[in-house]
């Protein structure tokens, strides 16, 4: 052991419904597990510090920065990545939507939308567009000058409003 | 030959989206190779000093390091790179390499290169490295860099003038001398940034059995690194391979030469295992290009009856320590000084650029080089002027541009222009917006103390860029593209071809076009970019040329292969080429559109079984093409935008109530993917107006490098922007297709600009300096300071 060498130490959690036992230092963020050691990297850094949303994960149902989140805090938890979350066919209408309309250009925040859109319409079945684009203030996108992510998402929730009432 | 009617000018949409809306993208930062190590770089931390001592010891020692690189040990592997253009005569900048040797230039210059198993390891040791300095005087912000007993900002160069021209027609001074009206203005811009998302990344390899060197490089240009690797570091060109998957946003600051991609390279080539090297959003602040720090005083003339005589124009561009590489930093003040003016029909011209060195950053081109600049200064003074003389400033534009029917036509700074559409721009979108029922609304709130302006700014953009943009000066960046389009065995086609994708659209665009010539559906073809090995060369994606040549060079590679296949099924059917045609995935007959031979069954027999078709007859399924634009040296393409907003007076806020662009990209290959492009270019151009700046002090410290302190557009604050366009295509190409990614941002900030002073008008104040903080609104309004 070399000197500074910090002792890894067991972290059991669920991560898309699987189980998953792996030694981590203390310091490693959740993102940066899912990332460098689960290798699911469709959750993607851009800030570092819970600013930008390209991190965005459910831990127990709930958005998080997974830049913020220590790995370790997630022992015990059930964490959903957009992995899981598209395999989950619950997104497969907002995937579908976002495509049609072009809602994003380089990808790189698009996981994070995703997260995003799908907590607003599990919470807020009929958001305006106002409500939108605040809900998705903790996004950052710099490709789409954000309508047509707006768009998408109030197309997504009129369909569900509409397969709802029939 | 083809049957065309088809996909060019449909909203067809991009297959690559889905994969990223499934978190299946595979960025470079993504990316994980075996044996791969991490680096991390001691920076400096003062703007400009000498280094006296380093002592590495404990760095060498710490947890994980596999090497401790100095400029002694890396600097000697890479020859030194030495920003010019011939055709910026006199200008200078001092030569740079990866790893500060003596001197450091700005905050963040790289000094030392850990490289770790991990980056975290990397950085860990960073921390262990000891560095003593001695500060010199640090150059930081205009009147210090003009100051002529101002030591220069790097000793490689004599002074802190990097470049000065003035342009100046001859009746210049007549103009003014005689004008009924000279209106003018001091405008000052902010410095600002790219923020891609994802930040730069790049992961280096070398093979010593082969001598491959093979990099994945998160950039918009990968034959431009091709060469700058190979030359720089003495590895023949096709044993460089550079590889960009997909690249989470670049708008320009993706395409120059940064000393850690260098350094990268380098180490891989020390170490002979992928070395990756991915900044985090700090060191993106303090290492990514800036762009759009200015300072001008502008004059513009008119005549009685309000025709616009003259500019004359003094741009001040302060840049960073040295001019970047291989673009120069000059570039953005070039096309800010020429660009002054250019929708209107005004004849005289003085435009004078000083380009100056600083310690700060290095500065180059960022989406809408220059464009910005001129538009808001230009624009601004067209609505002062409107003010003066009791003149609506739609008419007053209305009067100035040059007509539809007066093309071709040249600018008073020597751009010439092919065909544009000022006045049925502005027409259309006088309707478009009811300019006269905001007008109405406008003055109606303005009785209720609400404070809502309209903002107005007509533009041009550069786009499909010739030789005349950096070959002429001698720069090794590619004008021309190619393809090589195939028809595959099974009757399908790929396109492998040099423009590349960063989300913007390219890949499918170019499956369009060729689906087009070969009578086939878009998803028939297959479209490969972005990778040195399995393309032909050509210069990517830089100044909107991704449709105009690369769609140009999808189109004749297309045509050419329609054409090898239209020649077999003659040969095998013993029928004339000219009876028949390609279309539904077949070759048909001309008249009657009978099915002839499916493009399977060519597939099929061309590879196969070519011993069936007759003597002499060429089955090889594969074509080459390559196209430079010839003819004009720009595609200049038009447009104009409008903004409604509000500003409340109590605390300075701007709301962006709606915006407006009409537009003009000639050709229009996918509505869908050009309006995003649009809606994505004004939102960056917002974002200039009224939120981004790069602040320092005067000791060279950047203050705000942070997602949390630098503010970029969020969804909440932006506006619905609606878009129409006019459609002239060039007559250059076949295509008639030209670029329309900055047009956006080249407009968005001068019209927000317009709409905040017209707003403010009845209050008796103005702004000039961008961004339009709160701050600086309520300074104008006389609250505060700004």
């Amino acid at each position: 052991m070399g000197p500074g060498r910090v002792v890894n130490i067991p972290l059991e959690l669920r991560v898309n419904g699987d189980d998953v036992a792996e030694f981590v230092e203390p310091r490693t963020s959740l993102a940066d597990f899912l990332r460098d050691k689960l290798q699911l990297t469709g959750t993607h850094l851009g800030c570092e510090m819970g600013v930008c949303g390209a991190c965005l994960v459910l831990l127990d149902g709930k958005p998080v920065h997974g830049c913020l989140v220590l790995a370790v805090q997630a022992a015990g938890s059930e964490v959903q990545t957009i992995e899981g979350l598209s395999e989950s066919g619950l997104v497969a209408d907002l995937q579908s939507a976002f495509h049609e309309r072009n809602a994003l250009q380089c990808g790189y925040c698009t996981p994070g939308m995703m997260m995003t859109a799908h907590r607003l319409l599990e919470t807020d079945p009929d958001p305006d567009r106002a409500t939108i684009r605040r809900a998705l203030s903790g996004n950052y996108c710099r490709c789409t000058g954000y309508e047509a992510i707006v768009d998408a998402i109030a197309t997504t929730a009129a369909r569900r409003r509409t397969e709802a009432a029939q | 030959m083809t049957d065309r009617a088809g996909h060019i000018g449909t909203p067809h949409l991009r297959e690559g989206a889905l994969r990223h809306l499934a978190g299946r993208g595979d960025f470079v930062s993504d990316q994980q190779l075996p044996r791969m190590v991490h680096a991390a770089f001691l920076r400096s931390p003062m703007a400009h000093g000498t280094i006296v001592s380093l002592d590495l010891d404990e760095a060498r020692a710490s947890a994980g390091v596999v090497a401790v690189f100095t400029a002694a040990d890396l600097n000697p592997r890479c020859a030194d790179w030495t920003s010019q253009l011939d055709h910026f005569v006199g200008m200078t900048s001092a030569p740079q390499n990866m790893l500060a040797a003596e001197e450091v230039l700005w905050v963040g210059h790289p000094i030392v290169m850990v490289v770790a198993r991990t980056r975290a390891e990397a950085e860990d040791a960073c921390d262990k490295i000891f560095v003593d300095f001695e500060e010199l005087e640090t150059v930081a912000g205009i009147d210090v860099a003009l100051n002529a007993d101002t030591p220069p900002a790097a000793s490689g160069v004599d002074s802190n003038l990097c470049y000065k021209n003035e342009l100046k027609t001859a009746g210049v001074d007549d103009a003014f001398a005689n004008a009924a009206l000279i209106v003018e203005g001091n405008f000052a811009f902010g410095r600002h940034t790219a923020v891609t998302l994802e930040p730069r990344a790049i992961i280096a390899d070398h093979d010593p059995a082969t001598g491959q060197l093979t990099v994945r490089h998160g950039t918009q240009t990968p034959f431009q690194f091709q060469d700058v690797y190979a030359r720089h570091f003495g590895v023949p060109d096709h044993k460089v391979r550079v590889i960009a998957p997909d690249v989470g946003g670049s708008f320009g600051m993706k395409l120059h030469v940064y000393n850690e991609e260098m350094a990268t390279v380098a180490a891989a080539l020390i170490l002979n295992r992928p070395v990756k090297f991915l900044a985090d959003r700090l060191e993106s602040f303090v290492t990514d290009i800036h762009a759009r720090e200015h300072r001008i005083h502008a004059r513009m003339a008119f005549d009685a009856d309000g025709t616009m005589l003259a500019m004359d124009v003094d741009d001040v561009a302060p840049i960073g320590a040295f001019s970047a590489y291989p673009r120069t930093s000059v570039v953005e003040g070039n096309q800010a000084y020429r660009l002054m003016g250019a929708p209107y029909k005004m004849k005289e011209y003085r435009g004078q650029l000083t380009v100056l060195f600083q310690n700060k950053v290095q500065t180059s081109q960022y989406r809408a080089v220059g464009h910005p600049i001129a538009c808001q200064v230009t624009e601004a003074l067209l609505d002062r002027a409107a003010a003066e003389l009791g003149i609506d400033p739609w008419e007053l534009r209305a009067r100035n541009v040059v007509p539809d029917d007066a093309y071709p036509a040249e600018s008073a700074t020597g751009y010439r222009f092919e065909k544009l559409s000022h006045e049925a721009s502005l027409q259309k979108l006088r309707s478009l917006m009811d300019y006269d029922g905001l007008r109405a609304e406008q003055t109606a709130l303005r009785e209720k103390g609400i404070y809502r302006g309209i903002g107005l700014a007509t533009f041009v953009e550069i786009t499909n860029p010739g030789v005349a943009f950096y070959g002429v000066g001698g720069a090794r960046i590619s004008a021309q593209d190619g393809a090589v389009v195939r028809l595959t065995p099974g009757g399908e086609v790929h396109c492998a071809i040099s423009v590349t994708e960063q989300g913007q659209g390219t890949e499918t665009i170019i499956a369009q076009i060729v689906a087009d010539q070969l009578g086939v559906a878009p998803s028939q073809v297959k479209v490969t970019t972005g990778d040195t090995d399995a393309t032909p060369s050509g210069g990517a994606a830089w100044a909107c040329r991704g449709a105009g040549i690369g769609g140009e060079t999808a189109l004749r590679a297309g045509r050419k292969l329609a054409e090898r296949i239209t020649d077999i099924a003659a040969a095998l059917l013993q029928a004339d080429p000219a009876n028949l045609k390609l279309r539904d995935g077949a070759v048909v007959d001309r008249g009657t559109g009978e099915v002839r031979l499916t493009l399977a069954e060519i597939g099929r027999i061309a590879t196969y079984r070519p011993d069936t078709l007759p003597g002499g007859v060429d089955h090889s399924l594969s074509v080459a093409q390559h196209f430079a634009p010839s003819g004009y040296p720009f595609g200049f393409t038009n447009g104009v935008q409008a903004a409604w907003i509000e500003v409340d007076t109590e605390t300075g806020l701007v709301t962006l109530l709606k915006h407006w662009v009409v537009e003009d990209c000639g050709r229009i290959i996918n509505p869908l993917l050009v309006d995003e492009q649009i809606r994505g270019g004004v939102v960056q151009g917002l974002g200039a107006a009224l939120f981004e700046e790069c602040l320092y002090d005067e000791m060279g410290q950047l203050l705000n490098g942070s997602l949390a302190d630098y503010l970029v557009p969020m969804a909440g604050e932006m506006p619905d922007i609606v878009i129409s366009h006019i459609e002239t295509p060039t007559e250059d190409t076949i295509l008639g297709a030209k670029g329309v990614g900055e047009a956006g941002t080249a407009a968005a900030g001068a019209a927000v600009l317009n709409a905040v002073n017209d707003a403010l008008h009845p209050l008796g104040t103005r702004l000039t300096q961008t961004p339009m903080t709160p701050a600086r609104i309520l300074a104008a309004l006389g609250i505060g300071q700004a």
